[in-house]
Parts: structure tokens; C-alpha cells; sequence
């Protein structure tokens, strides 16, 4: 699957986006957070406040817990402020 | 006669008087315009600011601001709706984002503008960062901006 990144998210980890194949065992949002915290040391910077990170699937905006089964893009990002 | 919302995600800037004209012209069931224009402000907290970077997620933002629009257009009665938020580098005085609303009367034009700001900011994927002298900063969320937005939801 396809894993993007957004503004602080994007810069603590160094890229924009990439493919990823997580193991069967990480099933939800928050799983795959914990499996990338432990790709390195700028993963882990990352998403040291799992809290404040937000996440979508597909291009909607989904809870910690989301089943990422079948995703083909999952998007993190901190709080938006836009408008 | 089922109204659809014009959105634009875009760079470049817009005209508030023109997206007016564009929305009314030849039409006579529209009796109020309400417009929201979010403008660049040239200090943060008394500290000057040379511009904003504005980041948006291609594809999630026409996505995410088309439900809200869709969920607006389910709530009040709109004869027509405009929303234009712009992304990348804007200096103070520019504009940022701009919501029409258009309605036979002003109480669903007013209130359905307001509720898809309160959404833009909590819910757009868009994030602002912060030019000036001492360097660049990302702008935080604001705990005011979700308890906005989370007063639509009450019943």
C-alpha cells in the first residue's frame, strides 16, 4: 500500500510518500503507526505523539482504530489548519 | 432542482466580486449572498510574518471539502455555492479561502457559511507554515477551531 505523509509528518520522516507492505498481523491505523515507529529513528520522531496524529484511507479521514485492510492509500498528518 | 457546489483547490489568486457575479448572473430565486474571505494577516501574536506556506493533500482536499459541501447542501436550502481554497505561498493581504453561499433568504446563506469554515479549518486537509524573520514555523490547530466545528454536530 501506498503510505503519505504531510507537512511536520512528512519533514521529520524525509518523504512525502511510499509503498509499504506491512505484515498480516498490523491491521488497524494504529497498528501500522507502531510498525512504522520502529523503520528507524525519524519514524519513531514522527509519530512520537500518536495522539496527535491524524490519518485517512483513501482520502477520508479515519479513527485510530480503521481497519487498513484493502487500503490502497493511507495518508499522516497533524492537525490540519487550514481555512 | 438539485444545486451543485462549485470547488476549486488552486494556486493562483480569485476575485470575491467575480465568484459573486458568476454565482447570480441571470438569476432571480436568489434573494441573499453571504461570502467568507479568509485573508493572510501580516502578524502572529504581534510578530510580523512574511507569508504563509499553505501544503494540501491533492485528491483529499476536492474529496473532503465536496462532503462538507454535499452535507451543506443536504442542510440548508442553497440556490448555489462556491468554495476556493488556495494552497502554496500567499503574503499578507492575499486571500487564502473564499465561501459563497447563496439562498432565497439570508438566515441559511449565513449559516451554511459558517459551518463550512468551521469545517475547512478542522477538517481540509491543508497546513499553514509560517514565514518570518526567525525562520519558518507550522502554524498549531487551535482548540477553539474543533469546538466550532463541533457544535454542527448537536443535535
Amino acid at each position: 500500500m501506498k503510505v503519505k505523509y504531510f507537512a511536520w509528518v512528512r519533514e521529520r520522516i524525509g518523504v512525502a510518500e511510499e509503498t509499504v507492505e506491512p505484515p498480516a498481523d498490523v491491521r488497524t491505523v494504529n497498528d501500522l503507526i507502531g510498525w512504522l515507529s520502529r523503520r528507524g529513528e525519524a519514524y519513531a520522531h514522527a509519530f512520537e505523539k500518536p495522539k496527535v496524529i491524524r490519518a485517512a484511507i483513501d482520502h477520508a479521514h479515519v479513527k485510530p482504530d480503521a481497519v487498513i485492510t484493502g487500503a490502497r492509500e493511507i495518508a499522516f498528518f497533524p492537525p490540519m489548519t487550514g481555512g | 432542482m438539485s444545486v451543485t457546489a462549485t470547488i476549486h483547490i488552486q494556486e493562483g489568486d480569485f476575485d470575491v466580486a467575480q465568484e459573486i457575479a458568476a454565482l447570480t448572473r441571470g438569476r432571480t430565486d436568489i434573494g441573499a449572498v453571504v461570502t467568507f474571505s479568509g485573508i493572510c494577516r501580516g502578524s502572529e501574536n504581534g510578530a510580523p510574518i512574511a507569508a504563509l506556506m499553505l501544503e494540501h493533500y491533492p485528491g483529499m482536499a476536492e474529496a473532503e471539502i465536496g462532503r462538507h459541501a454535499d452535507e451543506a447542501l443536504s442542510r440548508w436550502p442553497l440556490q448555489a455555492l462556491t468554495i476556493i481554497h488556495r494552497f502554496g505561498r500567499i503574503a499578507p493581504g492575499e486571500n487564502i479561502v473564499l465561501v459563497v453561499t447563496a439562498s432565497a433568504h439570508r438566515q441559511a446563506a449565513f449559516e451554511a457559511a459558517e459551518f463550512l469554515m468551521d469545517y475547512l479549518k478542522t477538517s481540509a486537509p491543508f497546513w499553514k507554515r509560517e514565514e518570518s524573520e526567525k525562520g519558518a514555523s507550522w502554524v498549531e490547530a487551535r482548540d477553539h477551531d474543533d469546538a466550532a466545528a463541533a457544535r454542527w454536530t448537536k443535535s
